[in-house]
């Protein structure tokens, strides 16, 4: 994240997410930091499990029980969200900050109509008569792309298709022109050509309103199409950061190369896919040193031990790239066998 | 690709001809039919012996059902499939269970696919015991060759679907389908539910069964990258229709079918420097209760024309080995 702004929308410092669960505490997120500058677009990606929803969540202040925010600053235009009373706290969210989710189909209400959830982004946030509220639902309803908005209004989201399902979600997300937008896996669920459609519309949008967006996902080809930014999470940390044409033109860390690899490619076949061996740790018996150690070819190769031992700092190797991995990094007893 | 031979001159293990598979919907109090779901509404196509033939498309194109009516899991609605050299829907049961042994298919959903209450090791010997393979023991011995062959242990054997990650229960699921050693595999959108680097591990073992045991497979999926990666040739259905085959360099240097071009083009590429303009289709995927006139595509075609709502296109072959449905593509004449 350049420095450039003078103040950043949105900051977070060493975020830590732990879930106390009978089999042991999940460190779901383990010290995490970044920025997000306004009108931009941040790719968190990552794999299952990596970390990166309950990381949404935490900002939105949606951890529940036996789940805990346990440190960690969550500063949003200037303002740290975690010492705000649970008032102040929803006037931001739907407001300020909103955030779109996966399963449209499942997110939605079932039993009330499309067009009464939207009604209630502006019952809660906006002091409009009944009329008003129709109207601009309707109308939030045509600008996200949905045909027939005063007949769709009144539809179930059962009634509509998967794509109709996550324009409404968009519809809901954007209703206030938020600041700030965070989409976890908007378009997974959907076909491909229905995901093209609502990526278009998703920059379209940011493109009008300036809203910044956290686009979360596993999909390193949408990553490469919608960001600016991206930082890669493993194991509940952020292992690389940088911006998207760096990212994907030179990758450090031995992680973020192995998913880059691994991707088919339109256009370009290959007799056989890198893979990466192995499976993510368990996030209640982390192994001791750095979280992707046991899966490391470059640590096998370069013959470190110091991986096994100690968990590396994410450390800004180039201006404006970060990785956390010690084939980049000295310490006393170490010399990195690799600095760019 | 012929619609004729019975006898495979070609090496043709699998031919499908005209294949329709519709479902009934039915309504009212008295539970009539009220409309058909025509999920898979004319195919035909045929698969060489050790090839991978990939079926691609969007949600609801008919090509998981394609590949269970293949099996005769299904049954057609009109149609012939026949599997090396026998008419699959004219055998009687006990001919079938035996040709079973040679047609086997992975599923999409691992955990939905294999029985929580048996150890995976007896999931994966109930083929061997129901076709009476070797003794008893040599069965054992057998799955435990599978195991390893699919990159799990010995001890897995005797553990529950639960206690595996989705990569590993896909792997389990492979190995129940290549227990009895067939010919045929149907793979319905085996690495969908997988993360991305247990993805790729997964596509490997699958090409390297191939290598070792001279597997044919019909791949089904809606990643085209995916199914680049791994086929010889590929299928594009659209509503119950395949509308462009191809080999499966052809197919992506040179797609003639609109659809094709942009279910391509909708494929997000990780190489950011190459951001591109898209075409980016309108409209949503009609439904297969009421299918469009002519042309199925039509609504949301960039270059229908009124023809193409009225008169379905043919298959037919426009280049060599490369088939198109499509009244704007080849040698087909556009009617004014």
């Amino acid at each position: 994240m350049t420095e450039h702004s003078d103040q950043f929308l949105l900051e977070i410092r060493g975020l830590k997410t732990y879930f106390y669960t009978d089999d042991g505490v999940v460190k779901a997120v383990d010290g995490v930091d970044f920025n997000v500058n306004r009108g931009e677009i941040l790719g968190l990606v990552g794999e299952s499990g990596c970390g990166k929803s309950v990381t949404a969540l935490s900002i939105m202040q949606l951890i529940r029980k036996p789940g805990k925010i346990v440190e960690g600053k969550i500063s949003f235009d200037s303002v740290n969200l975690r010492e705000l009373p649970l008032e102040d706290i929803q006037e931001i969210r739907g407001n300020r900050i909103s955030m779109i989710f996966q399963q449209p189909q499942t997110s939605l209400n079932p039993v009330i109509t499309v067009g009464d959830q939207l009604a209630e982004v502006f019952e809660i946030h906006a002091d409009l008569n009944d009329e008003e509220m129709w109207e601009k639902s309707v109308e939030l309803l045509r600008t996200v792309g949905i045909a027939d908005p005063e007949q769709k209004a009144l539809a179930y989201p059962h009634e509509m298709s998967g794509g109709q399902a996550q324009r409404v979600m968009i519809a809901m997300g954007l209703a206030m022109s938020p600041e700030l937008l965070i989409a976890d896996e908007p378009t997974t669920a959907l076909d491909v050509t229905i995901q093209a459609q609502i990526l278009d519309l998703m920059r379209d949008l940011r493109n009008e309103l300036g809203t910044a967006v956290i686009l979360i996902t596993h999909d390193l080809g949408v990553i490469a199409e919608m960001a600016d930014w991206v930082a890669v999470m493993y194991a509940g940390q952020i292992v690389e950061q940088a911006g998207v044409v760096p990212l994907f033109d030179n990758p450090f860390h031995p992680y973020t190369r192995g998913l880059i690899n691994s991707i088919p490619v339109l256009g370009e076949t290959k007799h056989r896919l890198a893979d990466i061996d192995g499976v993510v740790p368990n996030l209640v018996d982390l192994p001791k040193g750095c979280n992707f150690a046991p899966r490391c070819k470059a640590r096998e190769k370069y013959g470190l031990s110091i991986c096994e031992e100690i968990n590396p700092d994410l450390d800004e190797i180039m201006p404006n790239h970060t990785v956390r991995c010690w084939l980049y990094q000295d310490t006393e007893d170490h010399k990195a066998p690799l600095k760019p | 690709m012929t619609q004729d031979k019975v006898e495979n001159k070609n090496g043709e293990l699998v031919v499908v001809k005209d294949l329709v598979k519709y479902f009934p919907v039915r309504g009212g109090v008295l539970r009539r039919i009220v409309n058909w779901v025509q999920a898979v509404d004319g195919i035909s196509f045929s698969i060489r012996k050790g090839e991978t033939l990939g079926l691609v498309g969007e949600s609801g194109c008919g090509k998981s059902t394609t590949g269970r009516t293949i099996l005769h899991l299904l049954d057609p609605t009109s149609g012939t499939v026949v599997f090396n050299d026998q008419n699959v829907f004219e055998l009687q049961r006990q001919e079938m269970k035996v040709l079973r042994r040679d047609m086997q298919i992975i599923f999409q959903d691992p955990y939905a696919s294999l029985n929580p209450r048996r150890p995976i090791g007896e999931s994966i010997k109930a083929g061997l015991n129901i076709h009476q393979v070797g003794t008893p023991t040599e069965r054992t011995e057998m799955v435990l060759d599978i195991l390893h062959k699919v990159g799990l242990e010995d001890y897995h054997y005797h553990r529950y679907p639960h206690e595996f990650s989705g990569g590993q229960r896909q792997r389990i699921g492979i190995a129940r389908a290549i227990a009895l050693k067939p010919k045929f595999i149907v793979c319905d959108e085996p690495v969908s539910a997988l993360d991305v680097s247990i993805q790729s591990q997964v596509l490997n073992l699958l090409q390297d069964l191939q290598d070792e045991f001279g597997l044919t497979y019909l791949f089904i999926a809606h990643n085209l990258s995916v199914v680049e990666h791994i086929s010889d040739r590929v299928a594009v259905m659209y509503l119950g229709k395949i509308i462009e085959l191809a080999s499966r360099d052809d197919l992506y240097l040179n797609p003639l079918h609109p659809y094709t071009k942009a279910l391509m083009s909708a494929i997000p590429i990780p190489k950011p420097s190459l951001r591109r303009t898209r075409t980016i289709l309108k409209g949503e995927v009609p439904s297969p209760l009421d299918p469009p006139s002519g042309c199925r595509f039509h609504p949301r075609c960039p270059i229908a024309t009124e023809q193409c709502s009225v008169e379905e296109p043919e298959f037919v072959e426009v280049m060599k080995d490369h088939y198109v449905a499509c009244l704007r593509v080849g040698s087909q004449k556009v009617r004014i």
